[in-house]
């Protein structure tokens, strides 16, 4: 089936709203000049995506033919039939994932992990990094009483110690007549928030989703193993050492603001800022400085977002949404999605030996998508996320109980939903 | 044509119909009548608490194609046992006790300060109801920049009066604080609800009753606790019955200005149910607890109206 020449008139792509979306669709255009089909687009801010498309998808509904959804989303989706599975697609048009960073087909792709069985094709790749204020970490004043006061010098944090020390440094400091705090960090409740940023504390620390040999049963010992807990102790450290009075229900919207409205030296956010943050006039350019999840005493990783475009088993315009897959995955296309402010997977955008010296933050990025750990992705996804969300903001924002006894109810709590999956 | 209205419209009903409803018996005609609302009622109302009920017996899930078997009781067991609901319970207790409790006694007050003659009185009723006329997520949304620290109003109107540091609290991000944040918006928004209410009891009062009052001598004072507040008694009740029942059921301001949080202390039950319904997808499980909370409302109303039937009926 080539590009052209398909029978679908119209297709809808179902995606978060959000400034790589709008890339999409200037991106889109060249598909439908060449295929003749016309390109609707839905996209549903942050906080509803997943509530608006989950249940989309658990309805059978028919308002996407194509879904860019979160990497957690694919077991579900995959074991429910909510999405096409691409293996004899890929096969029949050459489509290798081989192509892609592996991470990422692992992340966006794979059901059950590890498997070859892929349901979506890498689309977006995406991590928890950092941003810093470099002009604010290279004023000499600060630089010496940073180093008086902590005894090495002030800059991209070594480790996960060294960014607590830096934010405590800058926390409630006044610089040019304004108060400025350490860093925004991820403490958001309602959705997947301090979820998404306490796993980059947890993970360098040795947290691990359970006995990698068998993680359904064996999670005591694991999810709240000493690292775990130490590691939860840490970025409630980091909470209430160095984040900004109030944010006690930010994600990634609230911690953008407090960066570029330069309340903030430090921001945890995904990759994808990053290039709005660089072209921001206020502290874009050479002001920010970008560096991946410093590691902790149990190694280096980072929190991987991203995800994988679907084709949605509920399309009427099946060819059509294959047609698009097809486009997509080309390597010129994908370096172009890279070029307009979208983030490609594929190998030959990012190897590319131009890549790492393109932007300001594409080193970062390399370094970051070489670390990443992902969270659950079973079909009972939210099922596990929902109690991870309430015991660590028990503790982490309302300071209730202690680590151990966070972890411990999560442990509890998974045990729970296994068991209700007849997986224990 | 005739004057007398029935033959009016009598000659109005087409004679087609006139003619297939002259068959039926009076019990028939009603029926018709009622019918389509006892099905709609039906349809909507009860098949869907029936089935609910069912549901709640099995561990059902709304996502997943899997079979369905009959657990018994267990959904309730664990409801009833979980701490989390007790939790999320004790926030909802403490969220409408205290926004009732607020709510009656400043539109009750303010109800008996407009109720008076003077100049702007009309103004004043307008601005007071403004905030109800918004939607619930936009007041969620501009309190959460009320209350932020750095640059929220709310924090600098305390400091001005108290001399606290508007920086150094957080009442969306504090334990002891955001369960009263959430009260604070909500009796802010809702009072003059309670006030219009109040409003219309008071206007019913007929001057003559004060007039005769005056005649006997009655104080301000008594003529306020024993003609004002026991004939404004029913619509107070009723405002409370309304407040009870709207604010049992909040769910759209508390998820926008705290999200249940911090942790789970401001996690209302219906936030806890709108989870396990919808992003948990524990369709028996919550289908149970959807029970649960209907029979406590229920019961707790039924309680209520007889109350209030007896108030009015003093």
């Amino acid at each position: 089936m080539g590009v052209t020449g398909a029978s679908a008139e119209s297709l809808t792509l179902c995606w978060a709203a959000w400034d790589p979306a709008n890339a999409l669709v200037e991106l889109s255009k060249d598909f439908e000049a060449k295929s003749g089909i016309d390109m609707e687009f839905e996209f549903v801010p942050w906080p509803n995506f997943a509530d608006r498309m989950l249940n989309e998808l658990n309805s059978n509904g028919k308002l996407c033919d194509l879904l860019i959804g979160d990497s957690q989303w694919i077991g579900g989706a995959a074991e429910n039939g909510n999405y096409v599975k691409l293996n004899d697609f890929f096969a029949q048009e050459g489509i290798s994932m081989d192509d892609f960073i592996p991470a990422t087909v692992t992340g966006y792709a794979e059901w059950p992990k590890g498997t070859p069985n892929y349901w979506a094709l890498p689309a977006y790749a995406d991590v928890v990094g950092w941003t810093y204020r470099k002009d604010w970490f290279e004023r000499p004043e600060l630089m010496a009483e940073f180093k008086g006061k902590y005894g090495y010098d002030l800059g991209v944090p070594a480790d996960l110690a060294q960014l607590k020390d830096i934010a405590s440094f800058f926390q409630a400091r006044d610089i040019d007549g304004k108060t400025v705090y350490g860093a925004a960090i991820y403490t958001e409740r309602g959705s997947e928030g301090i979820t998404m940023g306490v796993t980059n504390a947890l993970y360098n620390y040795g947290f691990q989703y359970g006995n990698p040999e068998n993680p359904y049963k064996e999670l005591d010992g694991f999810v709240n193993s000493d690292g775990a807990i130490a590691g939860l102790e840490y970025y409630k450290e980091l909470y209430d050492a160095g984040a900004p009075p109030g944010s006690s229900n930010w994600y990634m919207g609230e911690n953008i603001d407090a960066y570029k409205s330069g309340q903030v030296a430090m921001q945890m956010n995904f990759a994808f800022i990053w290039p709005g943050v660089n072209a921001d006039p206020n502290v874009g350019g050479d002001r920010t400085g970008y560096f991946a999840n410093p590691k902790g005493p149990a190694g280096q990783y980072a929190q991987l977002g991203g995800q994988g475009i679907s084709v949605v088993a509920n399309t009427d315009n099946m060819d059509g949404a294959l047609a698009y897959i097809k486009w997509f995955a080309q390597p010129e296309i994908q370096a172009r999605w890279t070029d307009m402010g979208g983030a490609s997977a594929m190998r030959s955008v990012v190897e590319d030996p131009g890549f790492p010296d393109a932007q300001p933050y594409n080193k970062a990025f390399l370094n970051s998508m070489a670390i990443v750990k992902d969270f659950w992705a079973e079909p009972s996804y939210a099922s596990l996320l929902l109690p991870m969300q309430s015991r660590v903001h028990n503790y982490v924002i309302a300071g209730q109980g202690t680590a151990k006894e966070a972890l411990d109810g999560l442990v509890a709590d998974w045990v729970e939903v296994f068991e209700d999956e007849g997986l224990r | 044509m005739s004057g007398n209205p029935i033959d009016r419209i009598a000659q109005a009903t087409p004679p087609g119909v006139a003619k297939r409803v002259r068959g039926l018996s009076d019990r028939a005609i009603a029926w018709l009548f009622v019918g389509p609302s006892v099905v709609l009622l039906l349809a909507v109302n009860i098949f869907p608490l029936i089935w609910t009920i069912n549901l709640s017996f099995t561990n059902f899930k709304a996502n997943r194609n899997r079979d369905v078997d009959y657990i018994g009781l267990r959904n309730y067991e664990r409801i009833l046992t979980d701490s989390d609901t007790w939790l999320s319970m004790q926030a909802t207790a403490h969220f409408l006790f205290w926004t009732i409790f607020f709510q009656v006694l400043i539109g009750f007050a303010l109800a008996y300060l407009i109720n008076k003659k003077f100049k702007g009185n009309d103004l004043w009723t307008t601005i007071i109801v403004l905030p109800m006329m918004l939607s619930p997520a936009v007041v969620g949304n501009f309190w959460t920049f009320l209350y932020q620290p750095q640059i929220g109003l709310f924090n600098y109107v305390v400091q001005f009066f108290t001399g606290i540091d508007a920086s150094s609290f957080s009442m969306i991000g504090s334990v002891s604080l955001a369960p009263w944040s959430i009260v604070i918006v909500d009796t802010w928004m809702w009072t003059p609800f309670v006030m219009l209410i109040c409003l219309a009891g008071l206007r019913s009062i007929p001057d003559s009753i004060y007039e005769a009052a005056e005649c006997d001598r009655a104080s301000k004072w008594r003529q306020f606790w024993t003609l004002t507040v026991p004939m404004v008694l029913p619509f107070l009740m009723l405002a409370v019955l309304f407040r009870g029942i709207e604010n049992f059921k909040m769910f759209d301001l508390v998820v926008q200005l705290t999200g249940g949080g911090p942790g789970s202390i401001t996690t209302l039950t219906s936030i806890d149910l709108k989870r396990e319904a919808f992003e948990k997808w524990r369709t028996g499980y919550a289908s149970a607890y959807a029970v649960i909370l209907f029979v406590t409302v229920f019961g707790l109303a039924s309680i209520y109206v007889k109350a209030l039937n007896k108030v009015k009926e003093r």
